[in-house]
């Protein structure tokens, strides 16, 4: 029942959300239209830290109590990770063609946030190529703890890399201040990212609670 | 106290464990070695004869060779533990796991190092460089970047050694973990060789040491867990 609650309200909000980027926000000053898309960009690159730090947390509670539970918030939040991750880089990629006229460069913020893409993509891949389950989810646990350990230092290192080795090229276009009107748009949809998250990643664990079960009825 | 002790004590039967299996079967050093002389000629070959062209790229070079050789040497001590099944007797073995763990990172750091020395000679003759007033800044930052690889690599290889198709994914789950040590360590290297002096790339430090700080110590707490998996 609470989860029926929570996708409804994620779908009205991310309705909402839509409607104020679209119709509330003004167009940027520079960028006009495009700039739009910040309002999906945004709010999917912190949604994914969030899951990292719901990775995080799962694969410490697992290791902790050995419980599956924590194994599944794991996975559920892992897989949601490298979904929001992708829908950033796509949206970024969407964005630098018409501002910098590329689909791609290696601008620290694009390299670091790939990585990251790569790193939960092969968190991914290990919960696949194992079979035991217990092993997997151990593995996966420490994985999960190692990645989020490495984010940060993956994040300043590629920082230091663009400034110290050659000076960025194209640097992001950024307003000294934020219109109050579109800081609003943001947070709507920040908020709606986080709401679609949470609903998705219960309905995942739930699924993952099923399959659990239905594993251990066929083996009986 | 006891436990500090003995915590150094089965780090050190570890290391000493796999450096004599390594004196014993020498196939495993030298094919190590082998393989990164043979990685200077690719380089050469690939890149040209141009002085200047390998010497502006030789810090990446040095640190992809590295990392390359040092993937298979990870591999290759996995598959001796798991061969001889040896894993089981650690996992038998008495008390905290964290001291075989250290073990295990300081046997792959000697051998990379090894490695890395033969390495930078070859380097040196081969290509015709002046690189002997660099060399012990060099080792300096050799040891500082293998202890972060080995540091990571000895958990996963862990790991990686009981699936199937573990030469691939041990590559695929490492390579993009330790970029940080990729990044630091090629650009210090460029410093040493270019004679800076210490104080611009002191940050560079601080990240390659608070990299190799943050996973050994990490690896230390985790490794019980993934040999008792």
């Amino acid at each position: 029942m609470g989860t029926r609650v929570l996708g409804g309200v994620s779908a009205l909000l991310l309705l909402v959300g839509l409607a104020a980027a679209f119709g509330y926000a003004p167009p940027d000053a520079v960028q006009g239209n495009v700039q739009r898309i910040m309002y999906i960009h945004v709010p999917s690159i912190l949604t994914a830290y969030v899951a990292i730090g719901v990775v995080l947390v799962g694969s410490i509670g697992y290791l902790w109590t050995r419980r599956p539970a924590w194994d599944r918030a794991a996975a559920a939040a892992g897989e949601l990770t490298v979904c929001f991750t992708a829908i950033t880089l796509v949206t970024g990629s969407i964005w630098g063609k018409p501002t910098w006229g590329t689909w791609w460069t290696w601008d620290a913020r694009l390299t670091s946030t790939a990585l990251l893409f790569v790193i939960y993509l092969a968190y991914l891949l290990l919960r696949s190529v194992v079979d035991d389950p217990e092993r997997a989810a151990t593995y996966a646990a420490v994985l999960g703890i190692f990645g989020a350990l490495d984010v940060p230092i993956i994040h300043f290192s590629v920082q230091w890399w663009r400034t110290l080795h050659q000076p960025a090229t194209v640097l992001r276009p950024q307003a000294p201040t934020m219109d109050p009107t579109m800081l609003l748009a943001l947070a709507v949809n920040v908020l709606a990212f986080v709401c679609t998250f949470a609903y998705l990643a219960t309905r995942r664990y739930r699924l993952l609670t099923l399959e659990a079960e239905a594993q251990s009825r066929a083996w009986r | 106290m006891a436990a500090p002790a003995a915590f150094a004590r089965r780090a050190w039967a570890v290391l000493w464990k796999d450096l004599v299996v390594e004196r014993r079967a020498k196939e495993g050093a030298n094919a190590l070695a082998f393989f990164a002389v043979l990685l200077l000629f690719l380089f050469y070959l690939a890149l040209g004869p141009d002085r200047e062209r390998i010497r502006s790229a030789l810090a990446g070079l040095f640190w992809l060779a590295f990392l390359l050789a040092g993937v298979l040497g990870l591999g290759r001590a996995s598959a001796l533990e798991r061969e001889n099944d040896c894993l089981d007797a650690l996992v038998l073995a008495p008390g905290d796991k964290g001291g075989i763990y250290l073990g295990k990172v300081a046997g792959t750091t000697v051998l990379m190092l090894a490695m890395e020395v033969v390495f930078i000679v070859a380097t040196g003759l081969l290509y015709n460089l002046d690189l002997w007033p660099a060399v012990p800044r060099l080792l300096l930052i050799a040891v500082c970047g293998t202890v972060g690889f080995t540091a990571v690599g000895t958990l996963f290889a862990t790991m990686t050694a009981q699936l199937r198709a573990r030469e691939v994914l041990l590559p695929v789950f490492l390579l993009p973990f330790v970029v940080p040590v990729l990044l630091a360590a090629v650009r210090l290297t460029e410093a040493a060789l270019a004679g800076e002096g210490w104080g611009p790339s002191a940050a560079w430090w601080q990240l390659l040491l608070g990299f190799d700080v943050v996973f050994v110590v990490a690896g230390m707490l985790t490794f019980e867990f993934v040999l008792e998996a």
